[in-house]
């Protein structure tokens, strides 16, 4: 019955705008609400898997968003240059171009957060304020390597001809891009679920989010499955920056770091080392926002503080956290 | 025959403070070795630290003559040691199955066999099987943290305090699983239940103030009032 809380509540907040709002505009802005929503969760499922298993305040995951963002744009700048898939009507080369960029936001941004596990989160594991202080100097330097690399200013994202525009279903304005954000959102999450409920691994990942030092006394060498998951982390990260940038259709330095408070509110509202909770929490913040942000354009990054102030004060740890 | 564990003069820090203060001990295989002592005595730091979770600042930890002091936990774990700490450790929101496959170093057929026998011992846990570990009765979660330790080789089981918090009926059904227990491995037991550790142990060490105070037999202790006046308030 407990379980059940969540998704009521969810349900609760995405019908009750109905009240305020014209249906049809509503079912545009539940639209970009469970996209956005599903962006945030990209970004919130690493965070909330690396604080659950490592007990890591990682501040530098802004940073990888922001990177995923650039390598993603880079290789889809590179490949429209070569081929013009972005222009192309064909929605096969549209695909293949976002495929692509999403490849080189993976590896990058997997590459960078293994090489920030190694050298600077390790030699801090258990100790918070180093921690956030060294997490925080490395986003400083990723993002002014980011500025070196690709100027100080906003670029625009290519975004293929297919994911470009609306449909029009039933006079309901529905755009293109939210919907392949959702797909993949939903797609990813399946993807952690089975990996996580079903794999050896993902046991013992659960297993280590609830108390790592037991899992190192039955003889497993908890180390390597950190390195794993901040580099499954990071890569979630620099795929959440890249469809971000399509999403707003430009990228800049410090985007990262703007999105990571949506992040942090996300795992908190949902527990921290919770995949299920965070993506029920990217959810609640990515309709409450838009909703808000339709009828009191002013109070809606207000709204998504006080929903985190409303589930901590009746669940200190969060929709679906353990209470570690 | 040689020891399977041997401490000598080990120091262990936790932050600040200076717990461990030479402790020394030596198991010998096939017995049961019982740690003695009041609260605060040092006797699960001195598990922690066989188990490599605490690194000792001085002296040395050898299993089987091998120094083991530098070693990951997990590499410990690996040689044979088995450990069950003091609050069982178990994962409270897996099942009791996912509990028991975790444990298991690797899924095979051998390793499944283990399973098997460690679950004969406890028969209540087969009929919990997937049920979430968390929902157990204290007496089942010991249960379940002993045989999550039994389902890979061990040569060596370190056990903290099974006793604690359970009912006088429960300690009975642990007391003949831990006795069973001793075909299968050397046992290393942590206990403050002064009854129970008589009657499972063969040697005894009694710590005071981070330091070993006492080592023999178990029977010689039990019939030294005066010791155990003094070191335990029995």
């Amino acid at each position: 019955m407990k379980r059940a809380v969540p998704p009521l509540l969810g349900l609760a907040l995405l019908l009750l705008p109905l009240a305020a709002i014209e249906p049809r505009t509503w079912l545009t802005l539940t639209v970009a609400g469970l996209a956005m929503g599903m962006l945030i969760f990209l970004v919130a499922a690493g965070l909330t898997l690396i604080f659950g298993l490592m007990d890591v305040l990682n501040f530098a995951h802004g940073a990888l968003f922001s990177w995923g963002a650039y390598a993603g744009f880079s290789v889809a700048i590179l490949v429209n240059g070569y081929w013009g898939w972005a222009a192309s009507e064909s929605v096969l080369a549209n695909a293949g171009l976002l495929l692509l960029a999403v490849a080189g936001a993976v590896i990058v941004s997997c590459a960078l957060g293994i090489a920030l596990e190694r050298v600077i989160v390790r030699p801090v594991y258990g100790q918070h304020l180093f921690q956030i202080l060294i997490t925080l100097g490395a986003t400083i330097v990723l993002e002014e390597l980011i500025r070196i690399a690709w100027g100080p200013n906003d670029q625009v994202m290519p975004v293929p001809v297919t994911f470009r525009g609306s449909w029009d279903v039933a006079d309901v304005v529905i755009l293109r891009f939210p919907v392949i954000a959702i797909a993949l959102g939903v797609s990813v999450y399946a993807g952690m679920w089975w990996l996580l409920h079903r794999t050896r691994v993902g046991l013992i990942v659960r297993a280590g989010v609830e108390n790592n030092e037991m899992v190192q006394v039955m003889g497993h060498d908890i180390h390597r499955y950190f390195t794993a998951v901040f580099a499954a982390g990071s890569a979630l990260a620099g795929v959440g920056g890249l469809m971000w940038g399509m999403f707003s259709q430009s990228i800049r330095p410090a985007m990262g770091g703007e999105q990571l408070i949506f992040a942090f509110i996300v795992v908190i509202i949902g527990g921290l080392g919770s995949v299920t909770g965070s993506l029920v929490g990217a959810l609640l913040v990515g309709l409450s926002y838009n909703y808000v942000a339709f009828l009191v354009p002013k109070a809606a990054i207000g709204v998504t503080m006080a929903i985190m102030v409303l589930v901590l004060l009746v669940r200190p740890t969060g929709l679906y956290g353990t209470g570690k | 025959m040689p020891d399977l564990l041997e401490l000598e003069d080990v120091h262990t820090d936790i932050g600040q403070h200076h717990i461990l203060q030479g402790v020394s001990l030596r198991v010998r295989p096939d017995a049961v070795t019982v740690l003695l002592g009041r609260n605060g005595a040092g006797k699960t730091t001195t598990m922690r630290t066989i188990m490599g979770v605490l690194r000792p600042r001085r002296g040395a930890v050898r299993f089987d003559g091998r120094p083991i002091h530098a070693l990951a936990p997990h590499a410990i774990a690996r040689l044979g040691i088995g450990y069950v700490p003091e609050g069982q450790g178990i994962f409270a929101t897996l099942t009791v199955d996912e509990n028991l496959r975790v444990a298991m170093r690797a899924e095979t057929a051998e390793s499944r066999d283990r399973l098997r026998r460690a679950l004969a011992l406890f028969p209540d846990l087969e009929r919990f099987r997937h049920a979430r570990a968390g929902t157990l009765s204290g007496g089942q979660k010991q249960m379940l943290a002993i045989a999550r330790a039994l389902v890979n080789p061990t040569r060596l089981l370190l056990i903290d305090e099974p006793s604690k918090g359970l009912a006088p009926i429960v300690i009975e059904h642990l007391i003949g699983a831990l006795a069973a227990m001793k075909e299968h491995a050397t046992v290393v037991l942590v206990e403050q239940n002064f009854a129970m550790a008589s009657r499972l142990g063969d040697d005894c060490y009694v710590m005071d103030d981070g330091r070993t105070v006492h080592a023999g037999p178990m029977a010689a202790l039990a019939a030294d009032q005066a010791l155990k006046r003094r070191y335990l308030g029995v």
